[in-house]
């Protein structure tokens, strides 16, 4: 039974994504810490915590291709799940500042003190535990799509009415983490983040540690991913995408599958925002703007949708160039991504890698036929019953 | 007939659409075992009844009842598939992405929910079955094609050969026969008569060579409500049937 979960899981082309995969996280630590500044091969720990930024956004949009390419489900709202569950990672790493804060209050982190609070609202308590905050990162998202998805599908929203409502989920979000009275610093967000695990999160070592903790959640969702859409389910989940009603009146209750998918789905992203916050040092309601989740679709167009591959190689592209043309042409950037987006779509609509397998296909298939003609290995043409 | 005893039983059964009354009190009733043709003019109801029966749609009035006890209006539409009703819809529906294999696994009868699917293991038995279908539906060469690419008469067989895998204790077909040669037409005529051997079929079709070959009872509807009940030859004799649906 294992074995047969495990070629499903992973054939040759999977295979050798995940080792390529697992060469970038574990050479680019060493590269970083074992070889001297000034070599060639050194990359700067700045570069580290660059990357390591790219491996948390191709995990959004690994979790965005599940639910988009897979299901149908168009998510414009997926950076709610990377947000929650970044603000839990980031409210754990407040309360181990401790009172190294500017007011030093051992318990109260530094806003509240500043809002003249006396004590911590009860949605804080537990955040000063590491497996507590972990948990969060995964149930608080979860919930929240659980939530969110049960009523949504349940009363049949789909196409670009659920899109518009996964937006307004976001926007709603944003609109609320602004105010100082939510307790979750406001406008400003959590910063200043002293430790993780004990680690400080400025040391490079702690840097490449969350770098390899990156690449190793892309590795694993990557696979969880390949299982659930090489299953039964993947199979009901594609013909829910192409008809859904006639999925329907095949048995299958399409909201349940919806929901399975929409809530693995949100807690990749929380695992995502999890790992964004401690390498970039900040999470504030920005990350909730509903031009975020965007940002996301397209680079899962741009890769391919439906590919899973396809949304890790455009996540890291898109970004890549977004930090290029953020440095040299900073003026141009907007327009370069919706550049981009127009030329995905008029010329690669299966994006990157999708069109690479259809031309590998239509190629594979045309040698075959001209083997065929050419009489070599010719299959046994079936012949007419008398 | 009284209710306990029928397959499937309808009973003053009225839809309507903005007004339009698309089912007038319509009463059928199906024994079990039985094979029936239901024919009509567009516009008779014929689409919307099969509908009413798989939970797509539900009546304003009416008793609608399956195996005498199960109340179908208070049931949706993959709950009556659970129950045992099969549809064949009227344009092929097939998954167009997933091969002609794909397609009947997924229709196969098995465990419906997310988790029984997700870590669901294709069994020898299950191999044998779909096999068995792809030999009846005659698509053996074609298992690994997308559905996309079959033609339109391997389409409706597909579907049919999805129902089948359903195993329902009714099917319900509509216009199978849509679109196909002559001799496929016969084909399909041959295939459902089989397959009434073993199941209750309700079949639309336009095509009146095609009734004729299955040689069953025929209703025709008419304006949302049943004109005609019987035979072919008695219904085809019928004054209002001739008026309204075959012409003079």
């Amino acid at each position: 039974m294992m074995t047969s979960y495990l070629f499903r899981t992973l054939d040759a082309k999977a295979g050798v994504f995940v080792a390529l995969l697992l060469a970038v996280t574990l050479l680019v630590p060493v590269l970083n810490l074992a070889v001297p500044e000034g070599s060639f091969f050194h990359v700067p720990t700045y570069a580290v915590t660059l990357m390591g930024k790219y491996l948390t956004y191709a995990l959004l949009a690994l979790s965005v291709d599940l639910v988009w390419g897979y299901c149908g489900i168009l998510s414009l709202g997926h950076g709610a799940f990377f947000a929650l569950g970044g603000y839990a990672m980031g409210m754990y790493l407040m309360r181990q500042i401790g009172t190294r804060g500017v007011y030093g209050d051992p318990v109260l982190p530094d806003f509240m003190v500043f809002l003249n609070w006396k004590e911590l609202p009860w949605y804080w308590y537990g955040f000063d535990m590491a497996w507590f905050a972990f948990l969060m990162v995964l149930v608080v998202p979860g919930v929240l799509a659980f939530v969110f998805g049960w009523f949504a599908f349940r009363s049949r929203v789909t196409g670009v009415y659920l899109s518009i409502i996964t937006q307004a989920l976001t926007y709603a979000l944003l609109l609320a983490f602004f105010r100082n009275d939510m307790g979750f610093g406001g406008n400003n967000g959590l910063t200043d983040f002293k430790d993780i695990l004990g680690f400080n999160v400025q040391e490079d070592t702690t840097r490449a540690g969350l770098f390899v903790a990156s690449g190793l959640a892309v590795i694993v969702c990557f696979l969880i991913c390949r299982f659930v859409t090489r299953s039964k389910l993947g199979k009901v989940l594609v013909a829910v995408r192409d008809a859904e009603s006639r999925t329907r009146f095949l048995g299958y209750r399409v909201e349940h599958y919806k929901l399975f998918v929409w809530v693995l789905s949100a807690m990749m992203a929380g695992i995502a925002g999890a790992l964004y916050v401690p390498q970039v040092g900040i999470i504030n309601p920005g990350e909730f703007a509903p031009a975020n989740s965007i940002e996301v679709v397209i680079w899962v167009a741009v890769g391919g949708r439906g590919t899973l591959v396809g949304a890790v190689l455009g996540a890291v592209l898109v970004n890549f160039s977004k930090t290029w043309f953020t440095a040299a042409l900073p003026d141009v950037w907007l327009f370069a991504l919706g550049a981009l987006f127009v030329v995905v779509t008029l010329f690669l609509p299966k994006g990157i890698i999708g069109t690479i397998g259809e031309r590998y296909t239509a190629l594979r298939d045309r040698r075959a036929s001209a083997r065929r003609e050419a009489g070599v290995d010719a299959e046994p043409q079936p012949q007419p019953a008398e | 007939m009284s209710r306990q005893n029928t397959l499937l039983y309808l009973d003053g059964v009225s839809v309507s659409f903005d007004g339009f009354k698309a089912l007038n009190e319509l009463s059928l009733v199906i024994a079990h075992g039985e094979m029936r043709a239901i024919i009509g003019p567009n516009g008779a109801g014929k689409t919307t009844m099969m509908d009413v029966i798989t939970g797509k749609t539900r009546p304003d009035k009416g008793d609608v009842y399956f195996d005498g006890v199960v109340d179908l209006t208070a049931e949706d539409e993959a709950s009556i598939a659970e129950l045992g009703i099969g549809r064949k819809f009227q344009k092929p529906t097939v998954f167009e992405s997933h091969t002609v294999w794909d397609n009947l696994e997924m229709a196969l009868k098995a465990p419906r929910g997310p988790f029984s699917t997700l870590f669901h293991i294709i069994s020898g038995a299950e191999k044998k079955r779909i096999e068995e279908l792809l030999d009846l539906i005659r698509l053996s060469s074609k298992r690994d094609e997308l559905a996309a690419n079959l033609s339109h008469g391997q389409k409706q067989w597909l579907e049919i050969g999805m129902l089948l895998a359903q195993d329902p204790k009714l099917l319900l077909v509509d216009e199978p026969a849509a679109g196909m040669t002559d001799a496929e037409t016969m084909e399909t005529a041959e295939l459902l008569k089989d397959i009434a051997r073993t199941h209750s079929v309700v079949v639309v079709e336009h095509d009146m060579h095609f009734i004729r070959a299955l040689g069953v009872k025929v209703t025709c509807l008419a304006e949302g409500s049943v004109l005609a009940e019987g035979s072919l030859d008695h219904v085809s004799a019928d004054e209002r049937v001739i008026e309204t649906y075959l012409g003079r």
